[in-house]
């Protein structure tokens, strides 16, 4: 078997290094999150508490798979896996260094986009076929959320598009070579950071699941490994959002004297990290101010970079 | 349907967005690098079994049954604790040696129950309950919680090491007649008074 | 490419057939999700990866969404699901489906059995179509839309 792009080899490995990644992510986080706020955070099974993802995935396999006898086993069985799906699925067309990678497609940029808005289903479907008012409530917020960070995540990716003058996200990458498209596209990667945080429902923006207010929102009846996929999916979507965010904004593998991978992993690592520093720091918007925020804010902000960024690369050509 | 983003109308165009900016990002800026920089602040956590939490005295904790300076237990039985418990968690039954001192024949307290009030302790009329600053009482089983007078009685005083309640006492027990007490006078015989 | 035509052909058919057949709406919409899904595979399939991925974006990923939401607010129970049954009895759906099939098998036996000859055309192609000879259409659709929001607008001030 070769080392190139789509090989099945590379494929294996790509999926595997992302779900413990993820996985891991259980740990990194509960550890960042004490560390701000002068906690220790699990630090007892294993050397540094590294050990306690194991002891998690035990725990969440081990617990009873349990599906209320009032909802709508369909749809209750069906949400999980879509998000672990759409997600994973996400991933293929993720430039990770020169030759790693599942394809390189000419529809990447817009691949994402469209697993993102199938990902809604996920937390819609959850709600809904639970059954219970406040994973309704949940969901109902969800779709709200999802469907409008949807368009301001696309259009703000597109300034990058049009400078790439592609929607293959290798070429994005390569396209940075000169210079990284956070300079040229500062407004464009603020509101991708931001929707970005939404679209993955992480907190600050984890309005859909707000515990004080909706016990756990769409997930509330759900428990055991099921549970478990939509946790870990929640973690697979922070790894993707991090991931497009170094390939599409900050030159992807480029960089000098360290390995691709290790440029990629770095760069990606440090938005993880900044975006558990959210979860931190940043109280939960209500509601309505988060859509009010969205469409009166974030989108003529997006247009308008998008309008400049277009009279830019007209004007120079 | 309050609006958060929209401000009073006597505001220009260009202050409610200054204003809109600095509610939605530079104030976020600010909160994010002011909780970046508690990963350089020495945590608060201290790592319980290997470092012991320092105790104060006044802890309210564990509850023992002391003894008197003679050795004697202080318990007098009188019930007081068991009224003032809000919980119900002391249950008790008075007996008597024969030389009359009163004492509990069992003491127990359900510590599954108790909250560590203190107000047994507080309603103690011989200083005899008293709770201690140890808090290391987890058990397995339920039943394990409750608690004997084997289990309660001290060999010592305890926190309070001068009470000592039959010798201020006027009741008389062994080696202890009425008036020998502390400041009490002897026993006044009335009927030498009469005529 | 013609295998996954003929595969996303015939989920896109069947996920229709339980689209219809559906008692609960809930799922009947996830079906129709799958078939707009399928359709996505056979526009890529057929070459047009970029209105594939559009099928997915817009018609799978927003409106559909949108549905669910409306179901959501509707509070759908089992007695919809009981009329739903009601109103499916074999006698309104034999006579229409055995025409519907008729024609279904001529239209096949017209279909030329050439091999399909497919070039890809990409989102540049399309772009270029679009803001070229087609830029009236677009621009019109683009005031429909307009005009759309700006009604939602004003019924969601009043
Ligand atoms: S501490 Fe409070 S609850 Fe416990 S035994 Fe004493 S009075 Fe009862
Ligand atoms: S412990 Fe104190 S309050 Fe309780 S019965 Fe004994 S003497 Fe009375």
């Amino acid at each position: 078997m070769q080392w190139e792009v789509g090989s099945a080899l590379n494929i294996a490995s790509i999926l595997v290094v992302v779900i413990v990644f993820a996985a891991m992510l259980i740990w990194v986080e509960r550890r960042l999150l004490g560390f701000w706020q002068d906690r220790l955070g699990p630090n007892r099974v294993g050397p540094f508490g590294l050990l306690q993802v194991v002891a998690d995935m035990i725990k969440i396999f081990t617990k009873e798979d349990w599906i209320p006898p009032f909802a709508d086993r369909f749809g209750f069985v069906l949400a999980p896996t879509i998000i672990m799906i759409v997600i994973l699925l996400s991933f293929s067309v993720v430039p990770f260094a020169p030759g790693v990678g599942i394809v390189d497609s000419n529809i990447g940029v817009l691949f994402v986009l469209a697993m993102a808005s199938l990902g809604a289903y996920s937390v819609m479907l959850g709600g809904l076929s639970s059954d219970n008012k406040y994973a309704l409530l949940g969901s109902l917020r969800a779709a709200a959320q999802m469907v409008s960070y949807e368009v301001f995540m696309g259009i703000s990716l597109l300034g990058v598009v049009a400078l790439t003058g592609s929607f293959d996200l290798r070429e994005i990458v390569l396209a940075q070579e000169g210079g990284w498209f956070v300079v040229p596209q500062f407004i464009g990667f603020v509101i991708f950071l931001i929707a970005g945080v939404a679209e993955s429902h992480r907190l600050p923006f984890d309005i859909p699941e707000a515990e004080q207010e909706i016990c756990a929102g769409y997930h509330t009846e759900y428990s055991g490994m099921k549970f478990g996929m939509f946790f870990v999916g929640e973690y697979l979507g922070l790894v993707l959002i991090s991931s497009l965010i170094t390939v599409l904004f900050f030159g992807g593998w480029q960089g000098p004297l360290l390995p691709p991978l290790a440029w990629f992993f770095i760069k990606a690592s440090c938005f993880i990290a900044f975006f558990i520093l959210l979860r931190a720091a940043i109280p939960r918007p209500r509601y309505d101010q988060l859509m009010s925020y969205g469409w009166l804010f974030l989108l003529p902000l997006s247009l308008l970079n998008l309008l400049i960024t277009g009279v830019v690369i007209l004007s120079a050509n | 349907m309050s609006d958060p983003i929209v401000r009073p109308h006597s505001k220009s165009w260009l202050a409610k967005f200054g204003e809109l900016v600095k509610d939605t990002l530079t104030s976020q800026v600010v909160t994010l690098w002011r909780v970046f920089r508690h990963l350089f602040v020495a945590t608060d956590t201290v790592q319980y079994p290997e470092q012991q939490p320092h105790m104060f005295s006044r802890w309210r904790g564990r509850i023992i049954l002391t003894r008197d300076p003679d050795g004697e237990e202080r318990c007098v039985a009188c019930n007081l604790c068991a009224v003032a418990c809000p919980v119900d968690c002391i249950a008790l039954q008075k007996t008597e040696d024969e030389e009359g001192r009163w004492y509990p024949e069992f003491f127990r307290i359900n510590f599954s129950r108790c909250i560590m009030c203190g107000f047994c302790e507080e309603a103690c009329p011989t200083n005899a309950i008293q709770l201690t600053p140890d808090f290391e009482m987890a058990e397995y089983k339920r039943q394990d919680m409750v608690w004997e007078k084997a289990d309660l009685l001290i060999a010592g005083t305890g926190k309070y090491h001068e009470t000592n309640f039959y010798r201020v006492a006027g009741k008389s027990i062994g080696g202890k007649d009425k008036g020998e007490a502390r400041n009490e006078l002897p026993p006044v015989d009335v009927r030498s008074l009469l005529p | 490419m013609t295998e996954l035509f003929y595969s996303g052909a015939l989920v896109a058919v069947i996920a229709t057939l339980l689209v219809i057949v559906q008692t609960n709406v809930v799922h009947a919409l996830i079906y129709l999700v799958l078939s707009l899904l399928a359709v996505a595979v056979v526009f890529f399939s057929l070459g047009a990866p970029f209105v594939a991925i559009l099928e997915a974006i817009v018609y799978a990923g927003a409106i559909m969404v949108l549905f669910l939401f409306v179901v959501m607010m509707l509070n759908l129970g089992q007695r919809s699901r009981d009329q739903e049954k009601e109103w499916l009895p074999a006698r309104t759906w034999f006579v229409p489906s055995v025409l519907a099939l008729l024609l279904l098998i001529q239209l096949v036996a017209s279909i030329p059995t050439a091999g399909l000859n497919i070039e890809e055309i990409g989102a540049r192609a399309v772009s270029e179509l679009l803001f070229g000879p087609y830029v009236l259409a677009v621009e019109l659709a683009s005031f429909l839309l307009l005009a759309g929001l700006v009604s939602a607008y004003h019924i969601a001030k009043r």
